[in-house]
């Protein structure tokens, strides 16, 4: 017996829940599949149980909202579930799920990749001491335990992320040492006209800054943290002014913190749809390399649609619209007639991703940024290579990600690259003077998400797997 | 004077259970994430890195970096989605390179 459903969504985000609420809703079986216990994505994850009550916040009644309708829906959620493989079968689309230690296969007719983003970082030197996390990371610890990554936290980075992160930090009562953003406050002022269709965005962040601001909390407006010092635990950064172009300028200085923040934007997660056939296009705007896509999802792969910010970063409301049009496009492939809806839905779409974009525009990191990774800055975590390594390793020849990865292991860690390869291909198009979109990311190999030995060795039992429920009729 | 409430003293959680980290008693939230019981009472370092033993912990706290990769039941899994439950037996990836 083979689990079957008409249309698989990877990823329960507010792109792949709306998406499989959508098909649903035209009367397809939907199997929706998340790695968290419960839908959300990384914008409303759900808290864990070991919050018992809190007071409420727009992302957890976004998310709970959210949690509701499917829930209530016919779509079958499988949580806990990380799809690992996905190949062509018989005309149909089969993935491989790791559920509860054991893998088990599913085939569905039509397939939605909702896998949303991740989150780049600039290499500096100390990066990788323990005391230092993502910006988008350190959201995750306080939408689902409610919890710091330390006492005196120093938050940095691009984009509004830098204000929510250090909102956050203060609202779990947690002292925030300092704000430090390559931003300028001219490059905040030029996009208020972009914002004014949000005012309850814009409100919440010129408060969340206010209140910085009020309570003696420095922010440094064009400077950016230059190394991480510590050793085995956080102790401070040194931070230093940033050029026009972020490029690093005036003498360094320190700040003492026992954690750090440390984010530069995010990058659509691509590497799904480049196992489903999908090519890339570079769109720079939209956060680096992108699925094709037509407005609506759809690909150029018959059967296979894209959503969300894995299909560029506009942010969760536009990933809402999105999810709904892709939904409905991969019901259109099955026989549905969606055309009118998804008439309606392209301009409400448009709308939210202007605005998407425009603070997507804040978060990309200029050219001058790359400089703050030294020679002897680690960039590839997972094999502790150097940027000086790497750079032997181009300069003796190797001009693709590929090249890189295969020579040096650079990307072939148990993070699959996902922290390294962005990195090395600037560095790669830099040093050969090409543009960035002549150097694409590496060919995406299974498993997307490591899976033990044993799993692959040991067989699994098919009653440990949901049943989709019967599509209403 | 602050704009955004301090909301921490509102926060009720579950029961605190005991399990251990190298041996070393550590009290965490039962249903709470490993990652988030460990840096609470201190524990950063999880691991080291195999190519230089230069220590790590918890970065991506979504499943992809690897980096709080930790051993329980001879298995090495992902702090950050691993949950805390009374007499757990976790080891930490230091020193073994």
């Amino acid at each position: 017996m083979m689990l079957q459903t008409d249309i698989a969504v990877i990823g329960a985000g507010p792109a792949g829940a709306n998406a499989a609420l959508a098909a649903a809703r035209q009367g397809f079986s939907v199997m929706l599949l998340d790695e968290q216990p419960l839908p959300g994505g990384q914008v409303w994850r759900a808290k864990s149980t070991a919050i018992l009550d809190a007071p409420a916040t727009p992302e957890g009644d976004a998310g709970d909202r959210l949690r509701q309708s499917v829930k209530r829906s016919s779509v079958t959620y499988a949580g806990d579930a990380r799809v690992w493989q996905i190949e062509p079968v018989e005309g149909a689309w089969q993935l491989h799920m790791l559920k509860g230690g054991r893998t088990a296969p599913l085939r569905a007719r039509a397939l939605v990749i909702a896998t949303g983003a991740r989150e780049f970082v600039q290499p500096v030197p100390g990066w990788t001491t323990p005391g230092v996390l993502g910006l988008a990371g350190a959201t995750a610890l306080f939408k689902q335990e409610l919890a710091l990554p330390g006492k005196r936290i120093i938050v940095s980075g691009t984009g509004p992320l830098v204000f929510y992160v250090a909102a956050e930090i203060r609202r779990l009562g947690g002292e925030v040492a300092a704000v430090v953003t390559p931003n300028s406050q001219g490059d905040w002022l030029r996009v208020l006209p972009a914002m004014l269709p949000r005012p309850d965005l814009l409100m919440r962040g010129a408060r969340w800054i206010a209140d910085l601001m009020a309570s003696g909390v420095p922010i440094h407006w064009r400077h950016a943290v230059t190394r991480v010092e510590g050793g085995s635990r956080v102790r401070g950064v040194g931070f230093r002014k940033l050029a026009p172009d972020w490029s690093p300028i005036g003498t360094s200085q320190g700040l003492e913190g026992d954690s750090l923040c440390l984010g530069n934007g995010l990058i659509p997660a691509v590497e799904a749809a480049q196992l489903a056939g999908v090519a890339l296009a570079y769109h720079p705007e939209l956060g680096g390399w992108v699925p094709r896509h037509d407005e609506d999802g759809a690909t150029d792969v018959p059967g296979v649609f894209i959503c969300g910010d894995s299909a560029g970063i506009r942010g969760a409301a536009a990933a809402e619209i999105h999810g709904r049009l892709a939904g409905l496009c991969a019901a259109q492939h099955l026989g549905a007639d969606t055309r009118k809806e998804r008439k309606q839905l392209r301009p409400i779409h448009a709308r939210a991703a202007r605005f998407g974009t425009t603070m997507t525009a804040l978060s990309i990191p200029r050219a001058g940024l790359a400089q703050l990774t030294t020679e002897e800055t680690v960039i590839c975590r997972c094999e502790s290579l150097t940027r000086s390594a790497i750079a032997a390793e181009i300069a003796g020849g190797a001009r693709s990600s590929n090249a890189v990865k295969s020579g040096l292991r650079a990307g072939m860690g148990a993070c699959g690259g996902k922290f390294c390869q962005t990195t090395v291909a600037r560095m790669i198009a830099a040093a050969d003077g090409r543009a960035e979109a002549d150097v694409p990311p590496p060919t995406p190999r299974p498993p997307l998400r490591p899976v033990p030995v044993s799993v692959l060795a040991g067989d699994f039992e098919y009653s440990d797997l949901p049943i989709p429920k019967p599509a209403p009729l | 004077m602050r704009l955004v409430p301090d909301h921490s003293g509102r926060i009720r959680r579950s029961a605190l259970v005991e399990f251990t980290f190298d041996d070393a008693p550590v009290k965490g939230h039962a249903g709470e994430s490993l990652a988030v019981a460990l840096i609470r009472a201190g524990h950063l370092h999880l691991r080291d890195a195999p190519e230089d033993g230069a220590p790590r912990g918890a970065f991506c706290c979504m499943g992809l970096c690897q980096e709080c990769v930790i051993g329980i039941d001879g298995l090495a899994v992902e702090s950050c989605r691993e949950i805390v439950a009374p007499g757990l037996v976790v080891t930490s990836f230091r020193g073994r390179a």
